[in-house]
């Protein structure tokens, strides 16, 4: 057989999109990231797209429990996981029903039959069974087997029941596309034989199905003529690994603690899409990582706020009804001065909303959603490999500046995966953070604010400098209780200028492209890839298109006005109605085009293109 | 560095701030003994660290020259949990209310109690709201007139040491304002528990709930209606000290002195202290003051470490570079 396959085509892609659909029971985000780990061994460049519903096992076969996967893995350089898939891998009639209509015309489609029984097709609201449509053929590269049948096949011998048997039908289905895209199925190999090393049976299931899948699509008619590779991408020199976002985050954070010196601690409670970094965190026991898995939200934070207190790097992760829940701790957090990174990886709100949906709907929440004066800075994260150095900065920020820092990331960029571009040690600047010493005890203050208005970070233990913090207003140098009218006016404006003094400390802002011209896209946060993919595209055909994206969304940059202002139009796409544009207008008296989408799913490319292009026409 | 055990005076625990609570209010009493206790345990005071949430007994750390923290309403078991288990060394206090410690602030008391992490709780318990002038609060008996409920609370109240039992505290004691020997010894028993301690101390609100307790604390009758939990000493009370306490499989009787029962705090259920407190809830013995519980449970804080050393010494202590390049990584160019 293998003779034969030397003597198939090989047809080189550059970049291709691949959806798995099935019952959020099926195993679809296992498949896809296993495919997704395999393309990153093998050096594509690689975005993904995670999309399930909420229920953890909704009723097989339903309509709202289809869970999808996207993973767009390319020879070249790519920002965000594809608008419309190429390949689609359809496990139920329910599941083929909520996305046929994505899949590219000529597209290859497998479908499994096994699944479209009237049982099925009756749960999937159909009449008829639309495979029977003879368009399908006409249309795509249309694959229908039997994946159940297949794979009953397949695992008859390997001891275990026919119902765990039946599980192992992703892996065929991943089979096939490794043999059709012609790549090793050494990765998920050897994570397989890892995850069931003490259940022999069951390794033997998954592995003869894998290894069937090969075999079926290897005789499959349509792939005689050939099947397809996709070349390792041009990615700049280094070690890289394949890293999600909440991954990231967690990465970041600990090394951030590296490189402070200081002990991290998280207080969290669990919540979708953050719960991730709770449990990365955990694992890092041997960086002295302290994870306290709080009673609730507030809990969480007010825990971390102690650690701080007690000198530990503290941080709470949550995602947007968690962050209601915080507020009254934040504003703690900022009367106490003291360091403190909240991470908000946001999702569809409001209330519970879509807690599985990504949307960028919290910025002004994150910016202004306190009691009193409260200001707080907010740095955002533009892709899943991004929030490792933006949650170093996040911390950095936090301890060098005595405030809480909102880190806001979103479920496309939490779930979401791509390469990430290692840094070597070196590349990370330290920034050790001291403390007073009881040698500082004589006439020690503690609110005594230096020039940028930050206080000293004294620490329980150390003899000499007992006080107490807390949430009532504070003199300014001793810190006792103080009602004094002038004393309040002075504190609020101390606490403000501080933290829009950090403005001060931003490197310039980098436009992509002409630094004037016709369009501005700004954007920021998790539109990056999608908005970059979108200029980059138009910039090749010529057009007079710019992007500028932000890491700082408060303060703003006070560059900020000067670029916008060279710009004929700034349009700025955001996963919110608004937030970031009614910013702008309020801060820089100019108006922009604000491109808003709450669907609970990001941008495409292709949208971004038509909106930049109706102000060029 | 010394090693020395420290010697203080009250007055090194106190601070420069005026305290400011109502004149009479039980609270001095109360700062007046932690005070004394605190300067004589042999702690180094750079040690000590003061907890609180909101209300009138929650400016307490002002009042302390000790490391503070005074929070927001209901928080303090959280933010003394994050100090505790930042800091295992610390010697944690949280000062806290029957409003701040059981009703806003609930969900953190209990927590804190199951977890067994090893905060000391003063819960200074008048059965009112004081800083927000004298609304009923949940350890306000039913039917209880206030300026929220005119026509009488019809809200039941809790029993805070039934909760703390029923938490699994592992450390349980009630102690009373007016009885600062005893309050003393309670609160060095507390501190010399390991892990959690519960503390309820029966106080007095001059202002919005005078004379509440006056039916148990009074010196004319006080004798008759406590009786105190002391692990080791006789169930015994009255003027005479000739009353006693008796545990039956059914029932607890009230008996002549020489048949009374020895205290045991240890009991793997705590089965006799739920007992006293349903008993004393329906008034059928004198008040049980004294400690209910103290056991030996693995304690939060020191476990959280134990665990990281742990998992140091299995897998290396981690660094920079092994975090940036342990698992599967690929090399380009």
């Amino acid at each position: 057989m293998s003779e034969q396959t030397q003597e198939r085509k090989l047809e080189s892609l550059e970049d291709v999109v691949i959806r798995f659909v099935g019952d959020s029971g099926d195993g679809m985000q296992l498949t896809g990231k296993q495919f997704t780990d395999t393309s990153a061994m093998l050096g594509n460049d690689l975005a993904t797209f995670p999309d399930y519903p909420s229920e953890i096992r909704a009723p097989t076969g339903t309509l709202y429990g289809v869970s999808g996967f996207q993973l767009r893995f390319a020879s070249r350089d790519i920002h965000s996981p594809g608008d419309l898939p190429d390949v689609m891998v359809a496990m139920n009639a329910a599941a083929f029903k909520m996305n046929i209509a994505d899949l590219k015309k000529g597209g290859i489609l497998i479908v499994n039959i096994g699944n479209f029984t009237e049982k099925d097709l009756a749960k999937a609201e159909y009449d008829s069974n639309p495979l029977d449509d003879p368009n399908l053929h006409e249309e795509y590269v249309f694959v229908p087997v039997d994946l159940n049948q297949l794979t009953l096949d397949a695992t008859a011998e390997s001891g275990v029941s026919k119902k765990d048997g039946l599980r192992c039908k992703n892996l065929l289905a991943l089979g096939m596309l490794y043999w059709i895209f012609s790549r090793s199925a050494e990765t998920t190999e050897k994570w397989l034989n890892k995850k069931f090393a003490k259940k022999p049976e069951v390794l033997a299931a998954n592995l003869a199905a894998l290894k069937a899948g090969s075999i079926v699509a290897e005789n499959l008619e349509v792939f005689q003529a050939g099947r397809y590779e996709v070349s390792k991408a041009t990615l700049p020199s280094g070690t890289y690994r394949n890293i999600m976002g909440n991954a990231a985050t967690a990465m970041g954070l600990v090394a951030a603690s590296h490189l402070s010196g200081k002990k991290l601690y998280l207080g969290s409670y669990p919540i979708t899409p953050a719960t991730d970094i709770l449990h990365a965190l955990a694992k890092y026991k041997n960086h002295d990582v302290v994870t306290f898995q709080a009673e609730d939200e507030i809990a969480g934070i007010c825990t971390a706020i102690g650690a701080s207190f007690a000198g530990m790097m503290a941080v709470t992760t949550t995602s947007g009804p968690g962050l209601a829940l915080k507020v009254e701790a934040m504003g703690l957090a900022v009367m106490a001065e003291l360091p403190l990174v909240i991470v908000n990886v946001q999702r569809g709100g409001p209330s519970t909303g879509m807690p599985t949906k990504t949307e960028q709907s919290d910025l002004m929440f994150a910016i202004f959603g306190r009691n009193g004066e409260a200001p707080i800075p907010v740095i955002a994260a533009q892709s899943p490999s991004d929030c490792f150095h933006a949650a170093i900065e996040a911390s950095r920020m936090a301890m060098t500046y005595m405030t809480p820092v909102i880190l806001l990331t979103d479920g496309y960029l939490g779930n979401g995966a791509e390469p990430f571009l290692v840094p070597d040690v070196s590349e990370l600047e330290p920034f050790p953070i001291t403390h007073p010493t009881s040698a500082d005890a004589e006439g020690f203050q503690a609110y005594y604010h230096d020039e940028r208005g930050v206080r000293p970070w004294a620490l329980p233990g150390t003899p000499g400098l007992e006080h107490r913090v807390g949430g009532l207003e504070k003199l300014d140098g001793s810190g006792v209780v103080s009602g004094d009218a002038d004393n309040h006016q002075h504190m609020v404006l101390l606490r403000e200028k501080k933290v829009m003094g950090i403005a001060d400390s931003y490197a310039p802002l980098k436009v992509h492209g002409g630094d004037s011209g016709k369009v501005l896209v700004l954007g920021w946060g998790s539109t990056y890839g999608a908005i970059h993919g979108a200029v980059g595209r138009l910039q090749r055909e010529g057009k007079d298109v710019s992007q500028l994206h932000l890491r700082n969304v408060w303060p703003l940059p006070k560059d900020l006005g000067d670029v916008i202002d060279r710009f004929d139009t700034v349009i700025i796409p955001e996963m919110n109605r608004g937030h970031l544009s009614r910013l702008i207008r309020m801060e820089f008296l100019k108006d922009v085009d604000s491109f808003s989408k709450v669907t609970g799913k990001p941008f495409t490319v292709s949208e971004i293109m038509a909106r930049v292009e109706g102000h060029l026409a | 560095m010394t090693t020395e055990t420290p010697t203080y005076k009250k007055k090194d625990f106190s601070s420069d701030q005026d305290v400011r609570w109502c004149p009479g209010c039980g609270d001095y009493a109360i700062l007046n003994s932690v005070q004394q206790v605190f300067a004589g345990l042999g702690v180094p005071k750079e040690n000590f660290v003061c907890v609180s949430g909101i209300g009138c007994s929650s400016r307490f750390p002002y009042y302390m020259d000790t490391y503070g923290f005074h929070g927001i309403h209901g928080r303090a078991a959280a933010i003394a949990s994050g100090v505790k288990s930042a800091r295992p060394e610390l010697d944690v206090w949280v000062f806290t209310g029957d409003g701040d410690g059981l009703s806003i602030g609930g969900n953190h008391t209990i927590h804190a109690m199951r977890r067994n992490i090893g905060i000391k709780t003063v819960l200074f318990n008048n059965r009112i709201y004081g800083l927000t002038k004298g609304q009923y609060s949940p350890t306000s008996e039913r039917g209880k007139k206030t300026i929220s409920s005119p026509y009488g609370s019809l809200d039941a109240p809790f029993n805070p040491i039934a909760l703390a039992l029923g938490s699994g505290a592992t450390f349980v004691a009630r102690t009373i304002d007016t009885q600062p020997k005893h309050m003393k010894m309670v609160l060095e028993a507390a501190h010399a528990h390991k892990g959690y301690a519960f503390v309820e101390v029966i106080q007095n609100c001059v202002i919005f709930n005078h004379n509440a307790f006056t039916h148990i604390t009074d010196k004319e009758v006080r004798d008759d209606r406590q009786v105190d939990l002391w692990p080791g000493k006789k169930l015994v009370f009255g003027k005479d000290g000739d009353m006693g306490i008796k545990f039956t499989p059914s029932d607890i009787e009230i008996v002549s002195a020489d048949e009374a029962d020895v205290w045991q705090a240890d009991g793997e259920t705590g089965a006799n202290a739920y007992r006293l407190c349903h008993k004393d809830e329906r008034g059928e013995i004198p008040v049980p003051i004294g400690i209910f519980r103290n056991v030996e449970r693995p304690v939060l804080d020191e476990d959280i470490h134990a665990q990281l050393s742990a998992q140091i010494e299995a897998q290396g202590e981690g660094t920079l570079e092994s975090l940036l390049n342990d698992g599967d990584t690929w090399v380009v160019g």
